[in-house]
């Protein structure tokens, strides 16, 4: 009875969750897939085909016949997309550089503190990480903007005498995904090199290497794991990021959440944004998949 | 091999007082905020030298060591190698080498990448690497190993690597961590002689920091017995095991019996001393004991004898009842409960014991031990 | 190893905390300023705490939230808790692949991409939107990370003490029961956490999931910092950032307490 029990257990422990994943998480990508070769409408769905079921066999086929790639073809040809996402990729790229810049010298100061200091710390990476990320974004907003902060602060200093204009740009674009996202590049930093030998490093200077050649050869080859961890959590959210460039970037930061967002919300077109999606998805699902099989095989490793 | 032994054998340029020592400690501190790991330290160490730093853990040793590779900054003193003051050379531009106890093997590197990391910080011609790694390499009997990473190794084959790593700049001296400390027993005994071999036939002086005595007994031409970050005694494994200067490593090298007295006489070296139940000894060594005051006596288990009645005209005798036989196959371990509760220790090798007349558990028995067997300490 | 933290090190650390947490601080300065202006101090006041009561919306939208926010990251725990003990278990079953990628996925997944598949099903399947189709969606993505944070600690997880139990005759569900869940535990209360404040904090997969009648805080929040920085909001952001800091602090604290605890116990036990 109890191995029955046992049994039964271990089916649904398995099976709930893999259920609800599929349901809510797997499936919906296919409607979005599907939604994305419809047209758009002005109705309730906003799209058409609608597949009824009450029209049977002959329904389903004309909705089918009604399904094309014509989305795909016109997102393709509108620069604006394509610009888009390339311009997506750039930002994301170039930010998660700048974020590992900043978060690699932490994490390592982090790594070498005094054991009893490291908790601490660890804690203050973390913590801005449950402060919601709308407001932190929001909080840049009053730095940056002309009258902001960061001017009066400038002006004080005498180094400026006009405001520098930082809202509503790139710049502040990037400078609002490093902050929101430096405490995802820190941790995965921390944790890999925290676990490193230390004596490695000591042993590359005893035979013969200078601190700074030592960290080159040595610390930032086995910190690989964390640096592409960290990357990977940096760069795929942030190509789809959608409130930092709402709220800090301006008219001419294009990045495809945000596009996406607006074919969305104010145009109202679903297969066009639904197109975008899929299109995003297709993008990103290289780097996820290789993210992926990279914490895979760390895990493995530690076991 | 034999030639090597004898010149082994000669080898004691700490005797001669002309000789320059090679490495010197010369009251070298090392505090960690208010705790000394290093107290005031000073100790030299000869080209040429197996030299060994024993102690428990936390005795400083390895701080010690570390400092002569230049990881640790003594917080005073100086420290010379070769006439040069080493105060401000970084670890990366010193001419030893250290074998670390976890080895710390690159674990991204290949076994010859690993040998020939050195080399290469020092922009050694290519050709002349790959001749160095693959002389390296059959040194330590890797050859067929040599492209295989750190992870596909057994622990002894690690532990070559390392050697190898660290001798492969050819460092006047080698430093040791532990270096036998990660392997089982039987490999631990086999690699010491490996050691000691490698030391004779490069020529190097090799300092090695050890918690194991056998180990530092096995291999080294001196040992220095450290203790809460100070050197309590530098000499031979034959001195440290037959004059220990203190009970406290009479104690750490070696199992020994130790009575305490006080010193009725003490003349030309002899010495005699009586102990608390009242009975007197007699002694050739005095040591430096002085009438009068409290000493030590100190005798090693295998120079007591176990007997059923006293021994006719044993000097340094006492009574007692066997309490515990532990038989160890090539010697059996007595410990003989005297009269006053106390235990003594006594070791008989099973070659000279005859077993049809062996002394059994509760029997009484005699010990007894010569006068020049044991040794007055009076720290 | 001491002496390795040097100087450039420290300078690292002040500048990186500087960057994370000056922005906060200037936030929760300015949410005490007199003036209408954000970035024009004109002395202390708590005047925009005031009339932060009396916004209805917020009131209203911070209400729906702490509903949605405790609903999705209680069954969020349960599912997490559910899909770690099921990667880490049971190696083998048909599918492994793919349920790992559908939980660690999420993870990284645009939120617009999330949002929109999740609305484009709720539809689909003819479910009104509103207070259920937000809560459904937040714990869609929330039991993900909660599954990650349990799963990091069953993988360190000691299994002989299950073992233990099953050979004193516990039955495995027993075991899971009576020794593993009270063992992880801490690790499952801080996946809830995380879940709820994740909850909390969502702005774009509310968006597109929710209806009329489920407005969330930071819904609420994003239209008005749409119109303009006002002091209220960082009145808000104050009070939001405050509940957070105190709950992160005294979780710490409660599980320092119990190390310090159990250290204290070790130590009197090894000197009995």
């Amino acid at each position: 009875m109890s191995r029955f029990l046992a049994f039964i257990a271990s089916r649904l422990v398995i099976a709930v969750p893999y259920l609800w994943l599929l349901v809510f998480f797997l499936v919906p990508f296919f409607i979005v897939f599907k939604i994305s070769l419809s047209q758009s409408a002005i109705a309730i769905p906003p799209y058409l085909p609608v597949f009824r079921f009450n029209e049977g066999i002959e329904g389903l086929l004309r909705g089918l016949r009604e399904l094309s790639f014509e989305n795909y073809g016109w997102l393709l040809d509108d620069p604006l997309y394509v610009n888009a996402y390339l311009s997506s990729l750039k930002i994301a790229a170039v930010s998660t550089l700048l974020t590992l810049l900043v978060g690699y010298p932490m994490a390592y100061g982090m790594a070498r503190a005094p054991h009893s200091l490291r908790p601490v710390l660890l804690m203050m990476v973390i913590l801005p990480f449950w402060t919601s990320f709308l407001i932190r974004v929001y909080a840049w907003i009053g730095i940056l903007k002309p009258e902001g902060l960061l001017n009066q602060f400038l002006f004080f200093l005498g180094l400026i005498d006009q405001p520098l204009i930082i809202h509503g740009t790139t710049a502040a674009v990037y400078i609002g995904i490093v902050y929101s996202y430096l405490p995802f590049m820190v941790l995965p930093l921390y944790a890999t090199l925290e676990k490193m030998d230390y004596s490695l490093v000591e042993a590359a200077e005893d035979l013969g290497c200078t601190p700074i050649s030592a960290f080159w050869k040595i610390t930032v080859p086995l910190s690989l794991p964390g640096i592409v961890a960290g990357c990977m959590l940096v760069f795929i959210p942030a190509v789809g990021e959608f409130v930092i460039p709402d709220l800090l970037g301006g008219s001419r930061t294009l990045m495809i959440g945000k596009t996406l967002w607006d074919e969305f919300f104010a145009n109202r077109d679903w297969p066009v944004s639904s197109a975008v999606a899929i299109i995003l998805l297709l993008i990103l699902v290289v780097p996820i998949a290789y993210f992926q099989r990279a914490q895979a095989r760390a895990r493995e490793e530690e076991n | 091999m034999e030639s090597l032994g004898s010149t082994r054998r000669s080898f004691a340029p700490w005797l001669d007082p002309n000789a320059e020592p090679y490495i010197r400690f010369e009251n070298v501190t090392k505090s960690f905020g208010d705790f000394a790991a290093v107290d005031d330290l000073s100790l030299t160490i000869y080209e040429r030298e197996f030299f060994a730093l024993l102690g428990a853990s936390g005795c400083g040793k390895t701080t010690l060591l570390r400092m002569l590779a230049g990881f640790e900054k003594p917080t005073s003193g100086r420290i010379l190698l070769d006439g040069q003051d080493l105060l401000g050379v970084p670890a990366y531009r010193r001419p030893v080498n250290m074998m670390f106890q976890s080895y710390a093997l690159f674990p991204h590197m290949t076994v010859e990448a690993n040998i020939a990391f050195g080399l290469k910080q020092d922009r050694m011609p290519k050709a002349e690497i790959a001749d160095r790694v693959a002389q390296m390499l059959k040194l330590v009997r890797l050859e067929q190993f040599a492209k295989r990473k750190p992870h596909q190794l057994s622990g002894g084959q690690r532990q070559r690597v390392a050697l190898a790593r660290s001798l492969a700049k050819r460092p006047k001296v080698l430093l040791l961590d532990e270096p036998l400390g990660a392997l089982d027993k039987k490999l631990r005994e086999a690699t010491q002689f490996e050691l000691m071999d490698l030391q004779q036939e490069l020529g190097l002086t090799f300092v090695v920091v050890t918690h194991d005595q056998e180990e530092a007994m096995t291999m080294a031409d001196r040992i220095a017995i450290m203790d809460r970050g100070k050197v309590m005694q530098v000499a031979t494994p034959a001195q440290i095991y037959e004059a220990p200067a203190s009970r406290f490593v009479a104690d750490f090298v070696g199992a020994i019996n130790m009575f305490e007295g006080e010193v009725l006489e003490a003349a030309a070296g002899r010495a005699r001393i009586r102990d608390r139940s009242g009975v007197e000894f007699s002694l050739d060594n005095g040591g430096d004991a002085s009438a009068g005051t409290t000493a030590w006596l100190a005798v090693r288990p295998e120079k007591v004898q176990v007997t059923r009645e006293r021994p006719d005209g044993a000097v340094n005798a006492m009574e007692g009842e066997v309490w515990d036989i532990a038989y160890l196959g090539d010697m059996t371990v007595y410990n003989i409960r005297l009269n006053d509760g106390r235990l003594v220790k006594a070791s008989v090798l099973n070659s000279l014991r005859r077993i049809e007349d062996a002394l059994t558990w509760h029997d009484r028995a005699w010990i007894s031990f010569a006068p020049d067997a044991g040794i007055v300490l009076i720290r | 190893m001491a002496g390795t933290w040097g100087r450039f090190n420290i300078v690292a650390l002040i500048l990186g905390f500087a960057f994370l947490y000056l922005p906060i601080i200037l936030l929760v300065i300015y949410s005490f300023n007199e003036s209408r202006l954000v970035t024009v101090w004109a002395g202390f006041s708590t005047r925009w705490y005031v009339s932060l009561f009396s916004n209805r919306g917020l009131m209203d939208a911070a209400w729906v939230t702490a509903r949605v926010a405790f609903i999705s990251a209680t069954v969020a725990t349960v599912l997490g808790t559910m899909a770690a003990v099921a990667l880490t278990r049971y190696t083998r079953f048909r599918g492994r692949l793919l349920f790992s990628g559908m939980v660690f996925a999420p993870l990284v997944m645009p939120e617009v991409i999330t949002g929109l598949s999740l609305l484009l099903l709720f539809v689909a399947i003819g479910f009104e939107r509103g207070f259920m189709t937000v809560t459904l969606a937040h714990i869609t993505f929330s039991m993900c990370f909660v599954a990650v944070v349990v799963q990091s600690r069953l993988l360190s997880f000691d299994r002989s003490l299950e073992e233990a139990a099953m050979d004193l005759g516990a039955t495995p569900v027993k075991a899971f029961f009576q020794v593993t869940l009270p063992v992880i535990f801490p690790a499952v209360i801080s996946g809830w956490m995380l879940a709820f404040t994740l909850s909390l904090d969502d702005l774009v997969i509310a968006s597109f999931t929710s209806g009329p009648g489920a407005t969330t805080l930071p819904m609420r929040i994003y239209s008005q910092v749409r119109l303009g920085v006002t002091p209220e909001i960082n009145a808000i952001s104050t009070i939001l950032v405050g509940i957070v800091t105190i709950g992160v602090i005294v979780a710490s604290l409660v599980n320092k307490r119990r190390r310090v605890r159990q250290w204290r116990d070790e130590q009197t036990a090894a000197q009995i």
